[in-house]
């Protein structure tokens, strides 16, 4: 179980999730400052006041613009799970391909501040009580989640090609 | 059943001789892209090969290009030691299409792969950048992806996972009206899908209006199709596009009778939109889809015009603009700065006397690049400033400060704003129509 810390509406851009004047920082040590940097959120995620697994709950098309894969490992560094009603395509390729946790969930309902809890079906949230399904995750990418990310898959299938070790 | 264009292209990228929607495939890339991102890319593709004994190459340095666009020249440290790493890679690994920054062959990573000739109809093009979308006018099946994707991509030479997405089917019917062009059909079309409307599918562009435009308007629609949300935007290739490719790039010889889709492809969707009564469109903070007429933007004072980006810096885009500004002054109110998308656009539009036009009426003429559109150097807008801008995106902050307003609109309406101050309309400020060119 973990707490909503932000409540966003539809469109949420990469540019809103990671502007892209930070956009020289590529580690994925390094981008989680500039999480969320223009909003309150962000000075309590540097503040140390938001805990890893804490819930951020988004609409429609969550990620859409930028390709910038920033905008995943700055949400990734500080454990953030992503709940949305819809993913634009690249975030949500991205999200998968850097582990981070993202749920499809078109239903839900949640508020600033209520706990929720994600199980393999639906999300509960225990403060209305209420119970949302979720949207599997593209069975296209089942491989790279299996293999714990793209980076693992791409070096098992490397392997698989050319040999090593 | 009959396969669309997108389909064709990836049953050919896989050896099949058909493929359908949902089926997952492995396509062969024969076009990888990256600019100043090559950075993150770099450090993924070497973590991938990290104890596996062996040695990180990229799968074929011919088939990877790299252009700096988004930081030229660097605006920071930072950046600068980026660009120095890359280059390094880029040395090391062979990799032919590098594009530094040069004012004989630099640019804007969309346009500089297109005036290369780098891009054919049935590519499998991928590009760590949204936009990539672009090369779609050129009948190539290309989309964005992540920096890991690419690095996936540089080791294998396939991208992983791909999912055949379904296609819309776009008809655009009719003449464009004088001083409304490409950006306005792209910016009404976005209006009516909305920014997710596209999401995980291809808009495939048909009709009369698009066969009669020409590659650069083409590049216009396809750049911005991801702003509906789609995977990719593609004009299926004809005789346009084998002039252009000729013309701009010396390239003859191509086959593209397999390309076109067949006649019972089957589409998700189909959407049609009359143009002939379209008006100049402007698209209001804080959305792309966020669109009206410009009628309903008249008057809005702005501080800062922008003409450039891989959606309108393009010789045509700054040919209309200078043919409206011509031998006139814009306002004392604002800035227009002028981004050529490449240095080859910035020589052609020299030697035709644009530049001068411009910088005599009062405009800046900067170096080609991205600038100001992602908001990193170049032009940030400040609090409170409302900026206008032939760029594609507006989302809060996109311009260097979440307290300003972004506007986007053609090149036309850019540069009739560029006169008064105030968003104005280019068929209201006495112009004849000879002076019309989209
Ligand atoms: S001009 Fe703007 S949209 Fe185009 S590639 Fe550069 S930053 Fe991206």
């Amino acid at each position: 179980m973990a707490k909503v810390v932000l409540l966003l509406g539809d469109d949420i851009s990469t540019d809103h999730i990671y502007p892209g004047r930070f956009m020289a920082t590529v580690l994925p040590s390094e981008t989680p400052k500039y999480a969320f940097a223009d909003y309150p959120l962000n000075e309590k995620l540097n503040a140390g006041q938001i805990p890893p697994d804490s819930i951020v709950v988004a609409g429609e098309n969550f990620g859409c613009g930028s390709s910038r894969e920033q905008a995943v490992s700055a949400l990734k560094g500080w454990g953030l799970v992503v709940i949305a009603k819809s993913f634009a395509r690249i975030f949500l390729h991205n999200a998968i391909n850097l582990g981070l946790r993202v749920v499809i969930c078109p239903q839900l309902e949640a508020a600033e501040g209520d706990e929720l809890e994600v199980t393999e079906k639906e999300v509960i949230n225990h403060t209305s009580g209420k119970r949302f399904p979720i949207v599997p995750l593209p069975a296209a990418r089942q491989a790279i989640l299996d293999a714990g990310g793209l980076i693992a898959y791409t070096r098992k299938r490397l392997l698989e090609e050319r040999g090593g070790y | 059943m009959g396969m669309t264009v997108v389909e064709k292209i990836l049953a050919r990228a896989t050896g099949r001789t058909h493929v359908q929607p949902g089926e997952v495939l492995e396509p062969c890339v024969d076009l990888a892209m990256s600019h100043e991102n090559s950075a993150l890319v770099i450090n993924q593709f070497q973590e991938i090969f990290k104890g596996t004994g062996l040695e990180a190459r990229v799968w074929d340095p011919s088939k990877i290009a790299i252009i700096f666009d988004h930081r030229v020249p660097a605006e920071s440290a930072k950046t600068a030691t980026n660009q120095k790493r890359i280059r390094q890679f880029v040395r090391e690994q062979g990799i032919q299409k590098f594009h530094d920054i040069r004012g004989d062959e630099g640019g804007i990573c969309h346009q500089v792969l297109v005036e290369s000739g780098y891009v054919l109809p049935g590519y499998v093009v991928v590009g760590t950048d949204s936009h990539t979308t672009t090369h779609g006018a050129l009948g190539a099946f290309a989309f964005g992806i992540g920096a890991t994707e690419m690095a996936s991509v540089w080791t294998l030479g396939r991208v992983l996972n791909v999912e055949v997405p379904q296609t819309i089917k776009v008809i655009l019917s009719g003449r464009i009206p004088p001083f409304v062009g490409a950006k306005d059909v792209i910016l009404a079309l976005i209006g009516k899908l909305t920014a997710q409307g596209a999401n995980f599918k291809v808009l495939e562009f048909h009709g009369d209006t698009v066969r009669r435009l020409p590659t650069s308007g083409r590049l216009t629609l396809c750049n911005m199709a991801i702003e509906a949300g789609a995977t990719s935007g593609i004009v299926p290739p004809d005789e346009e596009t084998l002039r252009y490719l000729r013309s701009e790039c010396g390239i003859t010889g191509l086959q593209i009778e397999d390309l076109l889709p067949d006649p019972d492809a089957s589409y998700a969707e189909v959407v049609e939109l009359d143009v002939s009564s379209l008006t100049p469109m402007v698209a209001f903070p804080h959305a792309v889809d966020n669109v009206r007429s410009v009628e309903e933007a008249y008057g809005l004072a702005v501080d800062q015009i922008m003409i450039g980006s891989c959606t309108n810096g393009r010789l045509e885009d700054i040919e209309i603009a200078a043919r409206i500004l011509r031998g006139k002054k814009i306002a004392r109110t604002v800035r227009l700065l002028v981004f050529p998308a490449s240095y080859r656009v910035y020589h052609q539009a020299l030697e035709k006397g644009y530049i001068k036009e411009l910088l005599e009426a009062g405009a800046v003429i900067m170096n080609p690049g991205c600038g100001p559109c992602l908001g990193v150097h170049q032009g940030i807008l400040g609090d409170g400033e409302r900026g206008l801008s032939t760029t594609n995106r507006n989302f809060k902050g996109r311009m260097g400060n979440p307290n300003a307003e972004v506007y986007l609109c053609s090149p036309a309406v850019a540069a009739a704003s560029a006169l008064t101050g105030v968003i104005t309309d280019p068929r209201q400020i006495g112009l004849t129509t000879e002076d019309n060119l989209s």
